[in-house]
């Protein structure tokens, strides 16, 4: 397997999705080649930074017209 | 002591009319939608009327909301196809440039090759708390375009599976591929560039084709 292969297969590597034949030549070739080595662990790292990245706050007036509104609405849509 | 109330307590509360236990519900999750939306559609306003319309219709469409999925995935469901919705309207605006119009539409794109390969000098749980990382991680995201910016979001921050991101977005799942591959190799170049050890640069091996 060549670095060009290895960067195609690399989604379904990283994802845990890769045929167990082809999982064992990707991993064959990444023992010898550091370079790959390093990219999949920066994807990986890029991966995770995102997911564990904190959502934004609302902005504080908007925050507090969406909640009139919500509140406005559950009460037009919660009349006896 | 833990004693927060789960949030399928809070929807079984909210179903019978308390309104507070809704208000505490939304309170949980109103970032998580706000935060996608602007991602998504890299717009405030637009961020603020779709998270507005998510919420607006969790008011309406709660009764019916069967607790088959967790809270937080049927929301989440909702908010992105509010905002995709959208992104499909600006779609159909004549506001296309000559150099989008251009460009090549074909999924068989090439792969772009990693050019700066370092290790990183720190890890993701110490950067994810600085300020720095947080802007970092929106320019290097509004970098991508709009055919790999909501896949890249829908599968690796909302954890949607290929199938479910190219349902979403009315695409093939070869296609998600194809695009979820590129994003994650250009946020790879654009962070390592920021978030790399320049003294252990790797250089790549030569191709031979």
């Amino acid at each position: 397997m060549k670095c060009d292969q290895l960067l195609a297969m690399l989604n379904d590597y990283v994802d845990g999705d890769i045929d167990p034949a082809i999982c064992e030549e990707f991993e064959k070739h990444l023992s010898g080649c550091n370079p790959c080595q390093v990219v999949v662990d920066n994807i990986r790292k890029t991966i995770t930074l995102y997911k564990d990245s904190q959502p934004v706050a609302l902005p504080l007036e908007f925050h507090e017209r969406l909640h009139r509104a919500l509140r406005r609405r559950w009460k037009e849509t919660h009349k006896a | 002591m833990h004693t927060e109330i789960a949030d399928a307590e809070l929807v079984r509360r909210a179903k019978s009319g308390d309104l507070d236990a809704f208000e505490e519900l939304i309170g949980r999750h109103e970032r998580r939608v706000y935060s996608l939306a602007r991602r998504i559609l890299r717009h405030e306003h637009d961020a603020e009327d779709v998270t507005q319309q998510t919420l607006l219709s969790v008011v309406e469409h709660l009764p019916e909301f069967r607790e088959e999925a967790s809270f937080s995935t049927w929301l989440m469901r909702i908010a992105t196809h509010a905002a995709l919705k959208v992104l499909r309207k600006r779609k159909g605006l004549p506001t296309v440039s000559l150099e989008q119009a251009t460009e090549p539409t074909d999924d068989a794109e090439t792969v772009p090759h990693p050019e700066f390969i370092a290790d990183w000098r720190e890890n993701p749980v110490a950067l994810v708390e600085r300020a720095e990382t947080r802007r970092l991680l929106d320019e290097a995201l509004n970098e991508l375009d709009e055919k790999h910016r909501p896949v890249f979001l829908l599968r690796d921050v909302e954890g949607l599976s290929v199938k479910e991101t190219a349902e979403a977005l009315d695409l093939s799942e070869t296609n998600v591929k194809v695009r979820l591959l590129r994003a994650r190799l250009q946020l790879r170049e654009r962070l390592t560039r920021a978030f790399g050890d320049e003294t252990k640069r790797l250089q790549p091996h030569a191709h031979e084709e």
